[in-house]
């Protein structure tokens, strides 16, 4: 066992995954003036963000073959229409997650 | 404050526990079968901290690859984090001894909540973040671990517990379209990623979404900036 190949390998992983963190921080430093552009994408991508994470989370999902993507397109639905209705967010996610297991368990 | 902030930030991560819980052990499955015992698992959701970059790079370590391939589509792979650093240098200013750790613990669903959260005038934000990125971080330690420990002995099925991560994307996305009249950069956000989904395929099209998201937002910005003057001035007086 002294392969130590996999272990700088996650070392390197690491220091990559760091390094795309830190970097919008060390670009624009506290302090200092930085571009009205960086301030600006600063306040709209988190809403748009939001709606990248939302299609990223459905990319496995293949509508084509069964089930065609019905568990996740009930689930979201029901995890809408409580939100809206109620506004709890842990109402929300845990029945959205409850329905979700029911549907992939014991439906589809 | 301290233990309002640390109450307000343990709510919230309530369903990234969740979420975090079932990929962790998912992950820690997935390093067990094979052949890497818990304590990388330990290693790498310490010091990686990354649902994807850890889940690829145990593809990575089986295939063998070299160092070079590992740096370069790690660097592809959470590229992303870059947009997210950008919309929180603000938030995330003046945070002090904490900052380095809030920066790399920001994974996408500590950005989701700080990115978006509104916090009360009792709530301190620093102690709020890092309660929060602390609190996710020891999720995910713990879920990786314990997928590595027993995953394979599990009594019950957990099949779409990560459905958790998905339905907080929702209702971060509907607590915003609910509280803003300018619904655009949601639009644009989700449409530009369905549409580079179905031309890029879904291991390649997250980088292409980013950067065509981040331009549409500089093309449109007439209709998306209302207070375009404001943030002008902001700029012009920052410290």
């Amino acid at each position: 066992m002294t392969d130590l190949h996999p272990l700088w390998q996650v070392l390197i992983m690491a220091a990559v995954i760091a390094f795309t963190r830190f970097l919008p921080f060390l670009a624009f430093p506290e302090g200092r003036k930085r571009p009205a552009v960086i301030t600006y994408l600063g306040k709209v991508l988190p809403y748009a963000i939001i709606g990248m994470l939302v299609v990223y989370c459905f990319k496995s999902v293949s509508v084509f073959t069964y089930p065609y993507g019905l568990p996740e397109l009930i689930a979201a639905a029901f995890v809408v229409g409580m939100h809206v209705w109620l506004r709890n967010t842990l109402i929300s996610v845990f029945g959205g997650v409850a329905v979700y297991m029911l549907l992939v368990q014991l439906v589809f | 404050m301290t233990k309002k902030s640390f109450r307000r930030a343990f709510r919230d991560s309530l369903p990234i526990m969740a979420g975090y819980l079932a990929l962790g052990i998912g992950y820690g499955v997935l390093l067990q079968s094979k052949g890497y015992s818990f304590w990388w698992a330990i290693l790498m959701s310490v010091t990686m901290f990354a649902g994807s970059g850890q889940y690829a790079g145990v593809d990575f370590m089986a295939s063998g690859a070299s160092l070079l391939t590992t740096a370069f589509m790690t660097l592809i792979i959470n590229c992303r984090h870059f947009f997210y650093g950008v919309s929180l240098l603000d938030k995330y200013r003046g945070t002090g001894i904490v900052k380095p750790y809030l920066i790399f613990g920001l994974t996408d669903e500590t950005y989701s909540i700080t990115a978006t959260v509104k916090l009360e005038d009792n709530i301190s934000p620093k102690k709020y973040y890092f309660f929060l990125t602390a609190l996710n971080h020891s999720y995910w330690i713990t879920g990786c671990v314990l997928g590595a420990v027993l995953g394979m002995f599990l009594p019950f099925s957990g099949e779409g517990v990560d459905f958790a991560m998905t339905a907080l994307f929702i209702v971060i996305m509907v607590e915003q379209w609910l509280d803003n009249k300018n619904h655009l950069p949601a639009i644009l956000g989700a449409a530009t990623t369905a549409v580079c989904l179905v031309i890029f395929g879904a291991e390649f099209f997250i980088v292409p979404s980013l950067f065509l998201i981040a331009a549409e937002m500089v093309v449109f910005r007439k209709w998306l900036d209302p207070a375009a003057k404001e943030t002008a001035s902001e700029v012009s007086g920052n410290d």
